[in-house]
């Protein structure tokens, strides 16, 4: 029985990535067209447009790829072979797999059995993100070094030097949220992010750590190599940067690789600062507001409610990133660089050391 | 309860699998007819000139990789201390001063001498 709850929870994790995945393929081309004032996608639909109307949101998602794996996959003949196919694969790979130990819900309560909603519940959730995420950047690399063109290596190896240089400032903002909660585990940190402040504010990490969320939020977009920071692949100056000479479905699995590393950011951000999977007020046995007012709700209900509430904090989160990449321009490399080693990193230290002295000077209070 | 990392092999192997699928698909579904053009590396319409290996990058690149590997093991070596910071007390955060100030002067001098600078 273990075994089987196990198993469909990893494939529930998985189905809300893919599907966040999907889902941001169509809101990326429509969003954009709304902001530029245009209309963006509105062709795809079933048996030939015979139907009244137009599915929209359905179409345009499954269409994309559909589209992408029917397309002729060419590999140039000066390229290295294998190195061209394993790029992808090692790109997306450990992205995919960071939402095995994202808590998408507190328990659900059937029977006889409490499960646990997290799929991989290792106690170094974070770990496991960081290490898998730091991954990514062999999929930029190789795919630029494996493809033999000039712009694939120049938007490889620019890749690479920003994708590493804010894993530091990334890494540094989850450390002053670790030194917070004082575990690894992302479930354990959602779930105390449940108490309330002064018996009336949700506990979320936002009020306690500000500065770590901007720095985290910065660094994410940056990791995911999109604008303002998306020099690899700046259209402009390098065709398409890393993935110039892949086309088909790896192709596709590339632009894949950028939305999971947007559903990551978001899921990290939601997780950390908005309270996971929390309802404000909300308990298993109900909401409890502040003022001793208590409304009873089933604990199935309960369980639903907090799945609906982290699915659309991550898509709001994910919604912000789009608005940022459609708002601002690229930034130039010397920029990018200053912020990353000059800005972000001295703050996310300075931020570090500050939550180590308050977090001893309050406990010197309360002892 | 059964050992979480089964769940995560479970979730590896599920990952795999659909990567896999989707980096094939257009081998397996899509259309092959390659051409010498086609096969050409992409240079804005002129025949490629040589080939790539050997081709030169500024040493700047090489030089944030170094200087990134430094301050990872710093981050690194701070999550273990961030997850029992509060039993170690006033102890651990001077221990991780000494090492976070070294550090910052690391990063002091490496400013100064102009390495993080891009000109």
């Amino acid at each position: 029985m273990e075994v089987i709850f196990t198993l469909v929870k990893v494939i529930v994790a998985f189905v809300i990535m893919l599907q966040m995945v999907l889902v941001l393929l169509w809101v990326e081309r429509k969003g954009s067209a709304l902001i530029q004032d245009r209309v963006g996608a509105n062709r795809a639909n079933i048996f030939g447009g015979l139907l009244p109307f137009n599915l929209g949101i359905v179409n345009t998602f499954m269409a994309d790829p559909l589209k992408g794996f029917h397309k002729e996959d060419i590999v140039p003949a000066d390229a290295d072979k294998f190195l061209h196919w394993l790029a992808p694969i090692v790109g997306i790979i450990p992205l995919f797999l960071t939402f095995a130990v994202v808590p998408f819900g507190d328990v659900l309560i059937l029977g006889d059995y409490t499960i646990n909603l997290q799929a991989a519940e290792t106690g170094v959730g974070i770990l496991l993100i960081l290490a898998m995420v730091s991954m990514g950047v062999y999929g930029v690399v190789l795919g630029g070094w494996a493809s033999n063109s000039r712009y694939s290596m120049l938007g490889g190896v620019r890749g690479t030097a920003q994708m590493i240089s804010y894993e530091v400032s990334m890494g540094l903002a989850i450390v002053a949220v670790v030194l917070t909660y004082g575990t690894l585990d992302m479930q354990e940190i959602a779930r105390a992010q449940g108490e309330l402040m002064w018996g009336v504010i949700p506990a979320w990490g936002v009020f306690y750590q500000p500065l770590a969320l901007v720095i985290l939020f910065i660094a994410g977009m940056a990791e995911s190599k999109r604008a303002p920071f998306d020099l690899p692949e700046a259209e402009s100056e390098l065709v398409a940067g890393f993935y110039t000479e892949y086309s088909g479905s790896k192709q596709l699995v590339f632009m894949m690789a950028d939305f999971v590393e947007i559903a990551i950011v978001a899921a990290l951000v939601t997780t950390f600062f908005f309270g996971g999977w929390q309802v404000p007020y909300l308990y298993q046995d109900g909401f409890q507001f502040p003022g001793g007012w208590q409304v009873y709700v089933p604990s199935l209900l309960v369980t639903l409610m907090q799945i609906v509430a982290f699915l659309l904090k991550l898509f709001f989160f994910c919604w912000v990133q789009i608005l940022v990449r459609w708002s601002l321009p690229r930034v130039r490399y010397d920029q990018l660089m200053d912020l990353g080693w000059k800005r972000l990193l001295p703050l996310g230290l300075a931020n570090v050391v500050i939550t180590a002295i308050l977090i001893l000077a309050l406990q010197g209070f309360t002892v | 309860m059964i050992n979480p990392y089964v769940a995560l092999l479970m979730s590896a192997a599920l990952c795999s699998l659909v990567a896999i699928i989707m980096v094939f698909a257009s081998r397996i579904i899509g259309p092959q007819n390659p051409s010498e053009t086609k096969l050409e590396v992409f240079e804005a319409g002129n025949p490629p000139v040589g080939t790539l290996r050997g081709m030169r990058f500024p040493i700047k690149f090489y030089l944030v990789a170094i200087l990134f590997i430094v301050f990872d093991i710093e981050v690194v070596f701070m999550y273990p201390w961030a997850v029992i910071f509060r039993d170690l007390g006033w102890f651990g955060l001077a221990e991780m001063g000494v090492f976070v100030g070294i550090l910052t002067v690391g990063l002091a001098y490496v400013w100064r001498v102009g390495a993080l600078a891009w000109e």
